[in-house]
């Protein structure tokens, strides 16, 4: 789950009133906001049944679907925003799911644990397998699946023909510009298909 | 904590205006037997209308007086503190025309004359779910209430909810449609005609005037409900209810005794229903299910279909249903996504099959609950 202060410094990257799909939307808390203070409407989409009984109490609309199944659901650039937040490295097919967010959405936002932050390669220096605050499991446990880091989501991008709109790290709820590859623990990328 | 509406009183309310029906047939004049649970609040915004499926009526919650084992059909979710709280909402539940349980239907009299007073039988005209929101939205008018916080219904029922939808935009807040599908699939149209095949080919049905001969087709309706039970159940439920398990220690080596348990279930269900069900009603509640398909004026399309649907929606499906499979919600949310409509889609991993809808699913009733909370909130 995503940091309070990491949701609203992402949430200032979507413009006002826009339509959005939150894709892995937790229990719905971004969503909230967004429609509160920046008069966003559209849909997350979960699977657990907690966070989808949560967006419900919240009143967000939640769709529950298995994002491994695709966005079928969806037509071509039917959302200003398609947002994918700490969702992404849970996913078997992420270059897949990173091409549909850019086919439904006209603007893609992804953030994920950057693996290559300081500690974690400390960690991996020293032998072991990073256990952080943001990577918080052991590696027999872990639901990350998809381990990449800042670096090469920009190699991955270019590779699917991603414009990178913005890009930054997050630290400590504050956004990193300088070597964010080394010193952000979460990586955060706006695009659109080029 | 939730409690039952307690002991409550069926009521009855006469139509005299003909009601028009989509087969260019007119309804003469009609009777719906209807019940209401909670409080209209003064602005008559709280009213939410419960739409029956096939074998159900308007008696969704509560128990009749002195007959403790008459609780509604729906009773799981509709009451004090209940998901669908009664302490908040004015719940409306309505026997739909055509049907057996005090609406006008097969077994009321013909009103034409050459009928000479016998009951309509198989003269009753074809309804549809059309047909039947539009016998509802007189009823909610007659309770002098002109937008209803919401209509819910499982199954046919959630057709019902839907049309509602497609219907009378204006007059609903909320659409729950949980169980269902927009149209039917070749597959469900194949369970109904075998039933209806079953109640037709019986020696008692008289071309439908059983009634004439004092007898009902009890035989063709048994068979009708086992086929549909069948439907209501998934594999997976029926094996661990039943499994194998015989009757007796031993295999009987008969063609026509039951030997396993799950054909004296089946049996006896059938056997229930045909007491108290009406042949000539199944078939056209069965035909009703078969022609609803709303896209059809729109070529097939869903999405044109429900753009001139307003209200905000609430799907809900069950894994282990096989008659109204995940998929066929699917396709309705899409439909409402493409019009950009407000829609919560919660896809419940129950093990019941289509039952689930009926039973009380933690986590089915708790985003029920979430949903009518929210309404409450809306219409206070």
């Amino acid at each position: 789950m995503s940091e309070r202060r990491d949701i609203e410094l992402i949430a200032e990257l979507v413009p006002h009133g826009s339509r959005v799909l939150d894709l892995g939307c937790g229990n719905g808390e971004l969503l909230a906001l967004l429609g509160r203070e920046r008069g966003c409407s559209g849909y997350g989409i979960e699977i657990a049944d907690a966070n989808v009984l949560a967006c419900h109490e919240r009143g967000v609309n939640v769709i529950q679907l298995n994002l491994e199944e695709g966005l079928a659901l969806f037509e071509d650039k039917s959302f200003d925003v398609v947002l994918q937040l700490d969702t992404l490295q849970h996913l078997r097919n992420t270059e897949k799911m990173l091409r549909e967010t850019a086919r439904v959405g006209r603007i893609g936002i992804v953030s994920f644990p950057n693996f290559a932050h300081w500690p974690n390669r400390l960690h991996v220096a020293f032998g072991r397998m990073p256990v952080t605050r943001v990577l918080p499991y052991e590696w027999y446990d872990t639901p990350n699946i998809r381990v990449g880091t800042y670096a090469d989501f920009e190699i991955l991008a270019r590779k699917d023909g991603l414009t990178i709109l913005d890009a930054f790290g997050i630290q400590a709820g504050r956004i990193v510009r300088t070597l964010p590859n080394l010193l952000a623990s979460v990586a955060v990328f706006k695009f659109e298909a080029a | 904590m939730s409690s039952s509406v307690g002991v409550v009183q069926p009521q009855s309310i006469h139509f005299a205006a003909p009601l028009p029906l989509a087969s260019g047939a007119v309804l003469v004049d009609y009777t719906l037997a209807y019940e209401t649970y909670g409080t209209l609040n003064a602005a008559r915004s709280n009213a939410v209308l419960v739409c029956h499926a096939l074998n159900a009526s308007h008696h969704v919650a509560g128990t009749y007086a002195d007959q403790p084992r008459s609780v509604g059909w729906w009773d799981n979710l509709v009451g004090p503190g209940k998901p669908l709280d009664t302490d908040r909402f004015f719940v409306i539940g309505v026997n739909n025309p055509g049907s057996c349980f005090g609406s006008t239907g097969p077994t009321s009299p013909n009103p034409d004359p050459r009928a000479g007073g016998r009951a309509y039988g198989s003269d009753f005209p074809v309804v549809t779910v059309e047909d039947w929101v539009d016998a509802q939205a007189r009823l909610v008018d007659a309770l002098g209430i002109e937008r209803l916080a919401a209509v819910i219904g499982g199954s046919l029922g959630g057709m019902q909810a839907l049309a509602w939808s497609l219907r009378f935009p204006d007059r609903l807040r909320l659409c729950v449609a949980v169980a269902t599908a927009p149209k039917l699939s070749a597959q469900n149209i194949a369970f109904n005609e075998v039933a209806r095949r079953a109640i037709v080919s019986d020696p008692d049905f008289h071309g439908g005037h059983y009634g004439e001969h004092g007898i009902v087709p009890k035989r063709g309706l048994t068979v009708a409900r086992m086929i549909g039970h069948i439907t209501y159940l998934s594999d997976d439920s029926m094996e661990a209810k039943f499994g194998r398990d015989l009757q007796r220690a031993a295999l009987g080596y008969s063609t026509q005794e039951v030997e396993f348990q799950i054909e004296a279930y089946l049996r006896h269900q059938g056997d229930k229903f045909s007491e108290y069900f009406d042949a000539n009603t199944y078939l056209l509640i069965t035909r009703a299910l078969d022609y609803f398909d709303p896209a059809r004026e729109h070529g097939g399309d869903l999405t044109a279909t429900f753009a001139k649907a307003s209200c905000r929606f609430q799907l809900v499906s069950f894994s282990t249903d096989w008659r109204f499979a995940p998929p066929r919600s699917r396709e309705i949310v899409k439909a409402l996504v493409d019009n950009r409509r407000d829609v919560s889609y919660a896809e419940i991993d129950a093990p019941h099959g289509h039952d689930a809808f009926l039973l009380d699913d933690p986590r089915y009733h708790g985003v029920m609950r979430a949903c009518f909370a929210n309404l409450a909130r809306e219409v206070a």
